[in-house]
């Protein structure tokens, strides 16, 4: 057989005429019985008709389309040697133009990000979506600390999650408390969590420190399960108290004694308040996490953590402190974690163990490496990515998980690491070539 | 006495790998320590920094004894590593990975020490935006090396910083231990394969052969040493 498909080299084009030809062939002894004949009902009994102008059609749409395919691919590659043999001496601009690129996309999303419940103030789906996405890019940016900066392979991410919804929903419904008062504190419970489940971790890496972490995820789902008087099992937690704007509710009606914010403002109540509200609330905590983790990444403890990433006997070789260095990573990354699980109980109204599988931690874990480990503006392209394509998926119903893993696949063969793989230096050189290490702003 | 190790064993798990090392540095002296793979050289470098910890036997260094010490802790009173790989932040520029060396140091020193580093190390200060990971293996182990001496070490633990470079840049490691030594009175412990070079630079060295010291002398005296030449020096590289 001539008709080698992955040809290495440039194919003249005889050669080309030559496998367009083969694949046509192909497509004809196929087509004869898929195209070429057809069923019909001849009054009552099944008669075969032909259909060969047909056939011919689609040979011929074959033949053209594996001649242009051919083409295409040639060229393709041959700008890729092109542009591999240009590249070598200006990879520094490159990595420079490509963080100005991700720069202007960060202003551009946050423009975006801030205008979209004005544009879409009465489409509840686009607001309801838009609001999942900052969800999960909040939890990203929480992981984000642990996998991608400390390089701790953490697979039960979403046990935080879970302590932060909890949290909320017990200090609320229990005992009357308020979501701002609430929220602090179910942070703090998660990032004692984290301490936990790090401590007994310190000396595992890899595949190891990844089943502990599994483990330790399954183990607060089960207790949430299991432990009925506490949690409520498998019921779940109802009712929990929305969030207030300063005090003002987002009923049709007040109680006694207070105002609502339709009322408050003038406006004509709309439900769609509540939501817009939802969805700036989370924005602000997600823009206040991204700028708490860009400052960190700058002070001594985040270089830390992407030290301890790069090798941690050079890191005790330093004299740096490797089990504060963790500690603090699974800290912080809990944290955020319980902050972004309070949002989504006070969002959902109802909490259940359902919301804190496996699958979620997958998905989060998902987001960081499909972002480029380590990378903000990442996280938010994939936390984008993986929650749209199973949205615009809907149509496509069964197999839309399966549309979904593919994305996933793809992404990771053009971008084996990550959408965003660059990391931005926190130490710049200024004209003079004298050092300054970049702090001050948060992005 | 800058470091002293009183009949030190160590075990990495059901491995007896330090057999009673008794080990004497000096201020001011370049120590080497050569042997065989498997001899127990990284070992003791590590069981010195605290990482096994020794489990039998006593750590002096600087008049205190630090064999219950963290590894951390150990760093920061004066001794600096330069590990074996180099173990460079390979994904960090070259700038940052040397702020990485002074993790513990007082911040007002940085810009000497980064201009005493650069002057040593010049292709250092070229490179100093570049990812180390881009570096060739010798500007790697010059980078390892400029790292270590961002925190003002009292002893500075080299371990084979020769392993796996050119010649050219062998030649010019093992010039660098010299004028580190000579020109900034720097005390070194040189953990080296390539023991003629070692011994040649060295003031004293110990042989150690199966997790135990089975000579010591002068450089010169362990070069002219039958026993020496034999296992080491003839036959192997030189």
């Amino acid at each position: 057989m001539s008709a080698v498909v992955f040809a290495r080299h440039a194919m003249t084009p005889a050669e080309r005429l030559r496998d367009a030809g083969w694949v046509a062939f192909v497509g004809l002894i196929l087509g004869i019985p898929l195209v070429g004949l057809t069923t019909v009902d001849v009054g009552g009994r099944l008669g075969v008709e032909t259909r060969f102008g047909l056939l011919a059609a689609a040979i011929a749409a074959v033949f053209a389309g594996r001649l242009l395919l051919r083409w295409a691919i040639d060229q393709a590659r041959e700008r890729k040697q092109a542009r591999d043999r240009a590249s070598t001496a200006t990879a520094a601009d490159r990595a420079h133009g490509a963080q100005r690129v991700v720069n202007v996309l960060g202003w551009v999303a946050l423009g975006a990000s801030i205008a979209l419940p004005i544009v879409f103030s009465d489409n509840r789906y686009v607001v309801d979506t838009a609001t999942t996405v900052l969800i999960y890019v909040m939890l990203g940016w929480g992981l984000n600390v642990v996998v991608g900066l400390a390089g701790l392979l953490d697979l039960g991410y979403v046990a935080f999650y879970a302590v932060g919804a909890y949290s909320y929903a017990l200090l609320s419904t229990q005992f009357g408390w308020s979501f701002w008062e609430a929220l602090p504190v179910s942070g703090a419970m998660a990032a004692t969590f984290g301490i936990l489940l790090g401590y007994p971790i310190l000396r595992l890496r890899g595949d190891y420190l990844a089943i502990v972490t599994l483990g330790f995820g399954e183990i607060i789902r089960i207790i949430l399960v299991n432990w009925t008087e506490f949690s409520n099992g498998p019921n779940g937690i109802s009712s929990i108290p929305r969030p207030s704007f300063f005090g003002l509710d987002f009923t049709r009606s007040a109680p006694e004694g207070s105002q609502t914010f339709s009322g408050f403002f003038g406006l004509e109540f709309s439900p769609m308040h509540r939501l817009i509200f939802l969805y700036y609330l989370i924005l602000v905590l997600a823009l206040l996490t991204h700028a708490f983790v860009s400052r960190l990444r700058k002070l001594p403890v985040g270089r830390a953590w992407e030290a301890l990433r790069e090798d941690e006997i050079a890191c005790q070789a330093m004299g740096m402190n490797t089990t504060n260095i963790k500690l603090s990573a699974f800290a912080i990354g809990a944290m955020l974690g319980g902050f972004a699980g309070v949002f989504f109980a006070a969002r959902q109204g109802f909490i259940s163990p359902e919301s804190f599988t496996f699958t979620e931690s997958a998905i989060i874990l998902a987001i960081v490496v499909l972002g480029g480990m380590g990378s903000q503006m990442g996280v938010v392209l994939a936390a984008t990515l993986l929650v749209l394509i199973p949205e615009f998926g809907r149509n496509f119903a069964e197999y839309r998980m399966l549309l979904f893993g593919l994305a996933m696949v793809l992404i990771m063969v053009w971008r084996p690491g990550g959408l965003l793989a660059h990391r931005e230096p926190t130490v710049r050189l200024n004209a003079l070539g004298k050092t300054t290490t970049t702090g001050g702003t948060a992005r | 006495m800058m470091l002293k190790m009183e009949g030190v064993h160590a075990h990495y798990g059901h491995i007896h790998a330090l057999r009673g090392i008794d080990v004497e540095v000096q201020v001011g002296e370049i120590v080497t320590l050569i042997g065989a793979n498997g001899a127990g050289k990284s070992t003791l470098m590590m069981s010195l920094f605290g990482n096994p910890k020794a489990s039998a036997g006593r750590i002096v260094f600087d008049g205190e004894d630090i064999t219950r010490v963290h590894t951390h802790e150990i760093a920061r009173r004066g001794i600096a590593l330069v590990p074996e790989g180099r173990r460079i932040f390979p994904r960090m520029t070259v700038i940052e990975n040397l702020q990485m060396g002074t993790a513990h140091a007082d911040p007002a020193n940085y810009a000497a020490d980064t201009a005493r580093v650069f002057a040593m190390f010049p292709i250092l200060e070229e490179r100093q935006a570049q990812r180390a990971g881009t570096l060739s293996g010798g500007e790697q182990q010059m980078l390892a090396i400029g790292r270590a001496l961002m925190s003002r070490p009292k002893l500075l633990l080299l371990d084979e910083p020769s392993l796996g470079l050119a010649p050219i840049y062998i030649r010019r490691i093992f010039q660098i231990v010299k004028e580190l030594n000579r020109d900034h009175g720097m005390t070194i412990l040189l953990v080296e394969q390539n023991a003629n070079q070692a011994l040649r630079v060295a003031d004293r060295g110990y042989v150690l052969q199966h997790g135990e010291i089975t000579l010591a002398g002068t450089g010169a005296e362990l070069l002219a040493s039958p026993e020496v030449r034999a296992a080491y020096l003839e036959g192997g590289h030189a």
